[in-house]
């Protein structure tokens, strides 16, 4: 029996946050109680929480493990190994692997590997599409069977307003949400950045933030028409987010999420450094505002991390010719508190609520810290004061704007099923 | 202090000191050019590495004639033979150069920022050629150069610069190198070219941008074409005839501008597209000095980043002997029916 002792509870489902220890057996949460309750048992191995925050365990519904096909930036080992570090406790792997993860026995494979050596849960996304190529809908209700949790033809959007009609209309039937990566083709072709002052001072091509609304328009629109369940992936534009509030005060079944290189940094701090090019680019200041007043309001529903390792082969190149995307894991915990809770735009209550209910939610799944439910638990601090060094990282690649950053809190410990994957 | 240079990578990070010193030191360069014998020893000894990734015959053959006169030797890559095809990577061609020991790199390359990113990893310096949509910092100090010597100043100018904003890296060099010395810009072209957030580049200099030619001339001291860039353009562009129609500099539209205004062109030019004949060849022309002064700007980039000025403020090209033009192989030329 594991015993998580002396720790401060913070659980968004019961709205608890208070002083408690917890009792875990095997796999499951035997009892939660209060401090000292379980100080008389024998055999107990204890992991002293004193001074830390106890929460479910985190969930990242946005990653990209590379495996099958580029296995020389990350693997379901190395990119899992890394989310413990970053303290999740699941991950929503994204389907733009080689081949493209649209068929079932491609979902078995990576369910299985990561029921083999995977450190954390791995729930994966499957394409909406065959080959993400937006012509015929894939086989998701065989994926869905083989353990999908949605679909996406993520590192691009559903290609046509027709084909994403009938994938929304379709997942709904599956009760599976659509995840979209909002970007409007023709407007963002070329971009490596955000247009904008900065890219026009140093000459790199720019895509407005209406390429991201447009796309969220149209599909805001069709989960109207269909009724389907909508999830805006990485959502950097406050013109996109506020589709979102509209289509949520019109009761649609939208939802989004938001990275946090996107509340931290801004078009500005870009300096052809390919560790700032990421899709969608770097936001102005004014959407970084409004990204961070729906993170407290409400209007955004979790904290994802986009996590997109290259290999310093294909990263570390002329911004031009770099690939879009950067490391997310390890440092997700620790800019949140930053620039959210330490500033106190929001509260500790919610930033646990936008990694573990909030997700837990769009996806149909439940996070919380009761009796009998799985020992998924993320413990971290708000204080202890670290850096992060990329090198330390077990990820496969190094491509993070944020490596060398001071942090004030960060993940102390991971439990997954009731086994310590983690530990500072 | 004199100032030293590591790199040249852009003109916005440089002080109006640093700027009007490069101005300077290349003043006595302009005259080796009117020497029959043009060669200095200044560099002699010294290799200058010339890795031109995008397509250049001016600013190569340029960049190579002054390190010649300098009496450097070049070696020469061209984007056409070079490995980047064989699916090298930019920089390990830039260490490959950088094995055969040049003393400084020209170069020049389609994306922005590429020569930023190869001086971080380089330890010799590395001097910008142009860089995508980015700078072109050679050009934009060897227009100030003769804008100073037909003004007779380069302080607080009325400055318009016509065509294709969005992708000059001229532009931005000029702007950025003219704004320190108090010259207000007029931008002018077709609105898909000129953007506004132009206006807000450089911090302190007024920057304007209007749509009409006619409005973008008025009062003008100095008048900047630019080259109308088809390789360039993402865009779908206007046609040309409306171009020729709202956006040509003709004899009459000149009219507008100050009566002693010059006009400057970085070359090559299309000759009845963006700029009319009659204008190309007039008295307010400065192309083929601007051309001249290249040569001269580029030789005292090269002195100043291969070596470093000398403290005591001598410089090569006023230490040149007499006889330095009398010498043997300053021959008369053989006559043809001998």
């Amino acid at each position: 029996m594991l015993l998580i002792r002396n720790g401060r509870v913070i659980d968004p489902a019961s709205k608890t946050d208070a002083a408690m220890d917890i009792l875990i057996d095997g796999e499951v949460i035997k009892e939660v109680g209060t401090p000292g309750k379980f100080s008389s048992l024998k055999d107990v191995q204890v992991i002293d929480a004193s001074g830390l925050i106890v929460a479910p365990g985190f969930i990242d519904m946005h990653v990209h493990l590379r495996e099958p096909g580029q296995e020389s930036s990350e693997t379901i080992e190395t990119g899992t190994k890394s989310a413990a570090r970053g303290g999740f406790t699941a991950v929503c792997c994204m389907p733009n692997t080689k081949p493209v993860h649209d068929n079932a026995s491609i979902t078995r494979f990576i369910v299985d590997k990561a029921r083999s050596v995977g450190a954390t849960r791995v729930w994966p996304i499957g394409a909406a599409s065959v080959e993400s190529k937006g012509e015929a809908i894939a086989e998701i209700a065989a994926m869905k069977e083989a353990g999908i949790v949605a679909v996406s033809d993520d590192g691009k959007p559903i290609a046509t307003a027709r084909l994403a009609r009938q994938v929304m209309d379709y997942c709904n039937s599956l009760d599976l949400p659509v995840i979209e990566h909002s970007e409007d083709v023709s407007l963002a072709a070329g971009a490596v950045m955000r247009e904008g002052v900065t890219s026009t001072r140093l000459g790199l091509r720019g895509m407005p933030g209406a390429a991201e609304s447009v796309c969220v328009a149209r599909d805001v629109q069709i989960a109207e028409l269909t009724g389907g369940r909508l999830h805006v992936a990485h959502l950097s534009a406050k013109s996109s987010l506020d589709q979102v509030r509209w289509a949520k005060s019109r009761g649609l079944r939208v939802t989004c999420e938001v990275t946090p290189h996107h509340f931290t940094l801004i078009d500005e701090d870009v300096q052809y450094d390919s560790r700032f090019k990421m899709n969608p680019p770097l936001a102005s200041r004014e959407d970084r505002e409004a990204l961070i007043a729906g993170l407290a309001d409400g209007a955004v529903d979790a904290i994802a991390t986009d996590h997109a390792p290259h290999e310093p082969a294909i990263k570390d190149v002329e911004f031009d010719r770099a690939p879009f995307g950067i490391l997310g894991f390890e440092t997700a915990i620790g800019l949140t508190l930053e620039r959210l809770v330490h500033t106190g735009k929001i509260s500790l209550l919610r930033l646990v609520e936008l990694f573990t209910t909030g997700p837990a939610r769009v996806l149909g799944k439940e996070r919380k810290l009761a009796v009998g439910q799985p020992a998924d638990i993320t413990l971290f601090s708000t204080t202890q004061e670290w850096k992060y060094d990329v090198k330390d990282s077990p990820s496969k690649s190094r491509n993070s704007p944020f490596d060398g950053r001071t942090f004030k809190g960060g993940p102390m410990a991971t439990i997954v099923a009731g086994k310590i994957v983690y530990k500072r | 202090m004199t100032p030293r240079f590591r790199d040249l990578l852009a003109l916005e990070p440089l002080s109006a000191d640093e700027l009007t010193f490069l101005l300077d030191q290349s003043k006595p360069f302009q005259e080796i050019q009117r020497h029959p014998l043009k060669k200095l020893a200044t560099l002699r000894g010294k290799t200058v590495a010339l890795a031109f990734f995008e397509n250049s015959t001016r600013t190569r053959i340029s960049f190579g004639t002054a390190a010649s006169r300098l009496g450097a030797d070049t070696m020469n890559l061209q984007a056409e033979a070079s490995s980047l095809k064989k699916g090298e990577t930019l920089l390990d061609t830039a260490f490959n150069l950088n094995a055969m020991k040049p003393d400084c790199l020209v170069m020049r390359h389609s994306a922005s920022g590429a020569p930023h990113y190869v001086a971080r990893h380089l330890d010799i310096p590395v001097i910008n050629a142009g860089d995508g949509t980015h700078e072109h910092p050679s050009q934009g100090l060897l227009d100030a150069l003769t804008i100073r010597d037909r003004k007779g100043t380069i302080n607080n100018l009325n400055v318009t610069i016509l065509g294709d904003l969005q992708h000059s890296r001229v532009a931005r060099s000029n702007i950025h190198l003219l704004g320190k010395f108090g010259c207000r810009f007029t931008l002018c072209g077709p609105s898909m070219w000129v953007p506004r957030e132009l206006e807000k580049i450089a911090a302190g200099t007024p920057v304007r941008c209007v749509y009409r030619i006619e409005e973008a001339l008025e009062g003008a001291d100095v008048i900047i074409m630019l080259r109308v860039q088809t390789e360039r353009l993402h865009e779908p562009s206007i046609s040309p005839n409306d171009y020729i129609l709202g956006y040509q500099l003709n004899a009459e539209r000149l009219k507008r501008a100050k009566p002693d205004a010059i006009v400057l062109h970085p070359g090559p030019m299309n000759r009845g597209i963006e700029i009319a004949p009659e204008v190309a060849d007039g008295p307010q022309s400065c192309v083929l000095e601007q051309v001249t002064n290249g040569v001269a700007v580029r030789m005292a980039i090269l002195y100043l980043l291969v070596t470093g000025a000398a403290e005591d403020g001598s410089h090569p090209a006023l230490q040149v002997p007499v006889e330095h033009n009398r010498r043997a192989t300053d021959r008369v030329p053989a006559k043809k029916d001998s």
